[in-house]
């Protein structure tokens, strides 16, 4: 319609100058690759470590998880758990009903639990307001719960699911008692996800659930469906909950209730809050963050440690982490400034 | 030829206040055409009937001849109803380059791409250049939209609703708020909007109705009051007195 006042040629310096601007969040930052050889050194460096570095990276893939909805599309939840779960279980059940073969039974965790997010996302649609999304998922993470708890002789109920064997990883790693294949495994795992999460935020369609997030009212004027967008990232977060619930399942051998317990939906949020939401990176930095602070409050006072870590999650927010984040480069240009005077 | 939008005895009641009252109005091809009316006469509600924001309790709404008054403010949007907001509602992390790119996109049908990477298709950013450059936003296009001079973001508000290529574009009240300085920049944007998209301008600001429309249609208690061309309106008695007398005592 408005060809002929679209047609004039456009000014290349200006569109050189848009086409940088668009490409500025998936350029590969130095930061970020860095984070990645730690990641692998960490693997080669800290052998005797495997155990605890495996429950951190599936902690922080579980963050990830989180942040996907929580930072790029806005949308709250206190239920992330259910997803994390329902994963576990499936993938539990995988190896003593189908097949022992881990990916198979990552696939179809992934599968299941993104099927739970289909189902119970528009649920959060309905009514768009903070609070009914937190009881919603709240609701959901609390029937799932009692249904496994009910379920006893699927899910072995209290008693957890016995007899979880899982085969070699691709028939030649066996998972072994340091944890070493499964950290490994996890952190391949993670790594590739977080490569697609990536990808995703940094498309088009990332860039609408950030206008949806920021403005859905706008969104909506634009003819942006936002119910569907909202309704896939949903749906996406949760298919990478539930393959770190079965990571879980299957580098412990062994799936209990306590996987669809509130801490654990409770602890996700804390972990990305602690780590930074919206940047894709909180939810690892976060459980990185979560288990040494954990490790060190419960060694200086064993039965205190909440009291700690509830401090700290309480600085982390009031004083905001852009502000934490830019301390140092704000006192060294204050040094400066004073060296000079 | 049907008009390029249409109501037909529009009606909207919050409880015992009839807010916007049986109004017929025709927007016609290509319109310059206003509409005024004092503070609470029902101008923004006249526009979320139109845009879809608020449901209709009675009356249809036709876009270039199809009944639209059961669509969804998303299907109006796809439909080529495009409209501002009195007050500015971007994205305001966003930058103007990001924001006029996902208006684009939306439109083309690339909206929902999961895979393909930000700045990789030329005709969009053709687009966007040349929406940037046409709305005066080339200084400050790759800056966040919230640190922006709020004349900037009021160029950027319209330039949004452009993006998606409208039929029919609301302009609810454009120039509000817009200190003096950036004003001029802002009219003769809006003199420079392309012939063929219809505009509807919701205007509290008279100098701007007088020199921008055409025609003019004046609300008054919700409900259609008169309608004439600019020097119709300006000569009407009556109006003068519900209208432009009164503004004038305020």
């Amino acid at each position: 319609m408005t060809d002929t006042f679209l047609s004039a040629t456009p000014p290349a310096p200006i569109r050189q100058r848009a086409a940088r601007d668009l490409t500025r969040r998936a350029r590969w930052k130095p930061a970020e690759i860095l984070f990645w050889l730690c990641a692998a050194a960490s693997f080669f460096l800290l052998p005797d470590q495997h155990l605890l570095l495996s429950e951190i990276v599936i902690l922080g893939l579980f963050a990830l998880s989180l942040d996907l909805i929580i930072g790029y599309a806005g949308v709250v939840t206190l239920g992330h758990g259910a997803f994390f779960g329902l994963g576990a279980y499936v993938a539990g059940l995988t190896s003593i009903h189908l097949t022992a073969e881990p990916l198979t039974g990552l696939a179809l965790a992934a599968l299941a639990a993104a099927a739970l997010g289909l189902a119970t996302g528009p649920l959060l649609l309905l009514r768009a307001s903070d609070l009914t999304r937190l009881m919603v998922t709240l609701g959901v993470a609390m029937l799932l719960y009692e249904a496994a708890n009910k379920a006893s002789w699927l899910t072995g109920g209290a008693d957890g699911l016995q007899g979880v064997m899982i085969d070699p990883l691709l028939g030649r790693f066996e998972f072994d008692l340091f944890g070493t294949t499964a950290y490994g495994y996890c952190l391949i795992v993670t790594f590739v996800l977080t490569l697609i999460a990536r990808r995703i935020v940094t498309s088009p369609y990332g860039l609408s659930l950030r206008a949806i997030r920021d403005n859905a009212l706008r969104a909506r004027s634009m003819g942006i469906p936002v119910g569907p967008r909202l309704l896939a990232i949903y749906a996406f977060s949760a298919l990478i909950a539930g393959i770190a619930g079965a990571l879980l399942t299957q580098t412990t051998m062994f799936v209990s209730l306590d996987v669809l317990a509130f801490h654990r939906s409770a602890d996700v949020l804390l972990v990305l809050v602690l780590g930074g939401v919206g940047y894709l990176y909180g939810g690892l930095i976060g459980a990185v963050a979560f288990k040494l602070l954990q490790d060190w409050f419960s060694a200086l006072t064993p039965q205190y440690w909440m009291f700690w870590m509830g401090l700290v999650l309480l600085v982390v927010v009031l004083i905001g982490r852009d502000r934490i984040q830019t301390l140092p480069r704000t006192l060294m240009r204050r040094l400066h400034a004073e060296g000079r005077a | 030829m049907s008009a390029a939008l249409q109501t037909i005895n529009l009606e909207k009641r919050f409880g015992g206040l009839v807010a916007t009252n049986k109004v017929s109005l025709v927007l016609e091809h290509g319109a310059r055409h206003a509409l005024i009316g004092p503070n609470g006469a029902g101008k923004t509600t006249f526009v979320n009937l139109l845009t879809g924001v608020l449901p209709t309790d009675g009356g249809r709404i036709l876009l270039d001849g199809e009944d639209v008054t059961a669509r969804s403010q998303i299907q109006r949007a796809r439909l080529g109803l495009g409209r501002t907001f009195q007050i500015n509602q971007l994205f305001a992390a966003m930058t103007p380059v990001e924001s006029i790119g996902l208006a684009v996109s939306e439109r083309m049908g690339g909206g929902g791409d999961i895979w393909r990477r930000l700045g990789s298709r030329r005709d969009i950013l053709s687009e966007i250049a040349e929406l940037v450059e046409r709305f005066r936003l080339t200084d400050v296009m790759d800056q966040p939209t919230r640190a922006l001079p709020y004349g900037k973001q009021r160029l950027l508000e319209i330039a949004l609703a452009l993006a998606g290529n409208p039929r029919v574009l609301l302009l609810d009240e454009p120039a509000a708020g817009v200190p003096e300085a950036e004003r001029g920049e802002l009219l003769e944007t809006l003199a420079e909007l392309p012939r063929d998209v219809s505009i509807l301008l919701i205007e509290h600001d008279m100098d701007l109705v007088f020199s921008f429309a055409e025609r003019i249609t004046v609300l008054v208690n919700g409900t259609h009051f008169a309608e004439g061309s600019v020097a119709e309106i300006m000569a009407d008695a009556r109006v003068q007195e519900v209208y432009l007398g009164s503004d004038e005592h305020a």
